[in-house]
């Protein structure tokens, strides 16, 4: 689905979403009366240093002045990748918006990620990854990182690497396999209306704290995470 | 594979340097001496459940220990990545043994942690593991944060902090960083692989250091203390900020957004970090890289860029 097909089915009342050359920012009425802010990345535009500043900028201005929850609308590459970004501190600023996404999700503000193209690597983080609840929508294309880089830094060839992705859903790119980690909650139907899978979720929201590790084990792609981190974590509180 | 002895014999004084320790040495020469308590230490095996379809190697710890301990007689909670195993990268097992720490601190409310990195970012062979590893990471670290945690991170391994470890020590309460400490996003290789060498050319090493590396981050204001990469000095800077860093509110992250916002105005239009150093005031900014440390933490206490509640 495109940006314009997205905001059309999950706002049929209209919107004021606006596309600034792939950073999106914008409000839009739910059927409650309330209005959603809309953020995000679209048009597979790389997220950078300028496009992160604008959309924390955003995010900040609103958590001051409104209510209501927080849509996160992604279609990215991964994080921009140049010198100059690199050069001015990339990092702080992707871990800067996450920080923002987090912080307003726990301040009333719930975040949910409309995950409808690619995304990958920092960029992700920084955005669908950094909600309560990320929903996938049909024919999104999330990948950690491309398959070139990923030949790069592990050694193994691209050939290699692709037969091994067949076989190997905790590694390979693609929708289904970030869901059996428990990254997307729900993969929503394109053929019915948005509007309504929006509002089914809005009306059974659940609580800030991060279920992923659960639903990764109930689903079988993260057999381990949930139960180490929770030993971790009864280890020390006993050792109190 | 071996499991590495919790206590290395070592002569106090001939294993200092930060950047050759092992992720256990340095979490030795950190805290109080005798105090350390590690939890699911490597006689427990938990290793990683995806490394063997690629007929790779296995640690014990999965390169990555945590615990408690004291530091200057206070209780802190530390994690130490291992940066000789899969250059510190993010598995699952690995992830999910620092999210558990940051809950418990989230659940303590007052007990600081002290993030010792040394990685790559995701480790690609578990790659959707190891990303979802790192938004739990940022996350649990603002959970603990608000709770009233100080997270500080120390960077100055071998691997740097790249990648999604560079999100998370964009997330801690404040850094303390060497100058091997390269912190960013993209890795040099990755750049190059993308854009081509012309965008950036991964050999040339004093490009490397100079665009990533502590004494840029320090001057930058990326990393609140630049050390001498010796243990003794990573943790006289660590008892320093943990007196020094603030708490997590909305004035933190609107001061955040202006610091870097000025960040950008005043340095957007550079096209290299000498450029940046020459904007900050410094006269022979060329001169920097070859600074030795004490002259280079002067430097940067008139000139640097300071982060303290804004991040």
């Amino acid at each position: 689905m495109t940006l314009d097909e997205v905001l059309a089915s999950l706002f049929p009342a209209g919107h004021d979403v606006q596309n600034h050359g792939g950073v999106v920012l914008g409000s839009a009425p739910l059927r409650s009366g309330e209005r959603a802010l809309v953020v995000g990345v679209a048009d597979r535009i790389s997220l950078g240093v300028n496009d992160a500043i604008r959309l924390s900028a955003y995010v900040l201005r609103s958590i001051v002045r409104d209510s209501g929850p927080i849509l996160v609308v992604v279609d990215s590459d991964s994080q921009r990748m140049s010198k100059r970004d690199e050069l001015l501190g990339l990092n702080e600023f992707l871990a800067h918006l996450g920080k923002c996404l987090i912080y307003a999700d726990r301040q009333g503000r719930p975040t949910i990620g409309v995950l409808y193209g690619h995304s990958a690597a920092g960029a992700f983080l920084a955005t669908a990854l950094a909600t309560r609840v990320l929903v996938g929508l049909p024919g999104a294309t999330p990948a950690v990182m491309d398959l070139p880089s990923m030949s790069k830094v592990t050694k193994l060839s691209v050939e290699v690497l692709e037969e091994k992705a067949k076989s190997t859903p905790v590694f390979a790119p693609g929708l289904d396999n970030l869901a059996q980690t428990g990254a997307v909650q729900v993969v929503w139907d394109a053929a019915l209306p948005l509007v309504d899978q929006l509002e089914t979720l809005l009306a059974s929201l659940p609580d800030s704290d991060d279920r992923r590790g659960q639903l990764g084990k109930q689903r079988g792609g993260r057999r381990k995470a949930y139960e180490i981190a929770e030993r971790v974590r009864g280890l020390v509180l006993q050792s109190r | 594979m071996s499991i590495a002895p919790t206590h290395m014999a070592t002569v106090p004084g001939t294993v200092t340097s930060w950047y050759e320790a092992s992720a256990r040495t340095r979490i030795r020469l950190l805290l109080d001496p005798g105090s350390f308590m590690e939890f699911i230490g490597p006689e427990k095996r938990e290793v990683s459940p995806h490394l063997k379809v690629f007929d790779l190697p296995e640690q014990f710890d999965d390169g990555i220990v945590v615990g408690r301990g004291t530091l200057g007689g206070s209780k802190v909670l530390i994690a130490a990545q291992e940066g000789r195993f899969m250059g510190g990268a993010f598995g699952e097992v690995h992830g999910a043994k620092l999210t558990g720490l940051l809950r418990a601190a989230r659940d303590i409310g007052s007990v600081p942690v002290l993030i010792l990195f040394d990685t790559g970012g995701v480790r690609l062979q578990e790659a959707n593991a190891g990303e979802l590893a790192i938004a739990e990471i940022m996350r649990a670290v603002i959970e603990a944060r608000e709770a009233g945690a100080k997270v500080i991170g120390l960077i100055g391994g071998r691997a740097g902090c790249y990648g999604g470890g560079g999100l998370i020590a964009g997330c801690c309460s404040g850094l303390v960083v060497s100058e091997q400490g390269r912190i960013a996003v993209s890795g040099p290789e990755v750049i190059e692989t993308n854009r081509g060498v012309e965008e950036f050319d991964s050999r040339d090493r004093a490009l490397v250091w100079r665009t990533m590396g502590g004494k840029h981050r320090r001057l930058l204001g990326g990393a609140e203390v630049f050390v001498d990469d010796t243990g003794q000095a990573f943790r006289d800077a660590a008892l320093m900020l943990l007196g020094q860093v603030g708490g997590f509110e909305l004035s933190t992250l609107t001061n955040e957004q202006a610091r870097l916002e000025a960040r950008l105005r005043d340095f957007g239009g550079c096209a290299d970090a000498v450029d940046i150093w020459t904007a900050q005031g410094i006269a022979d900014a060329a001169t920097i890289p070859a600074l030795p440390a004490d002259q280079f933490i002067a430097l940067a206490d008139r000139f640097g860029r300071i982060s303290h509640d804004a991040r």
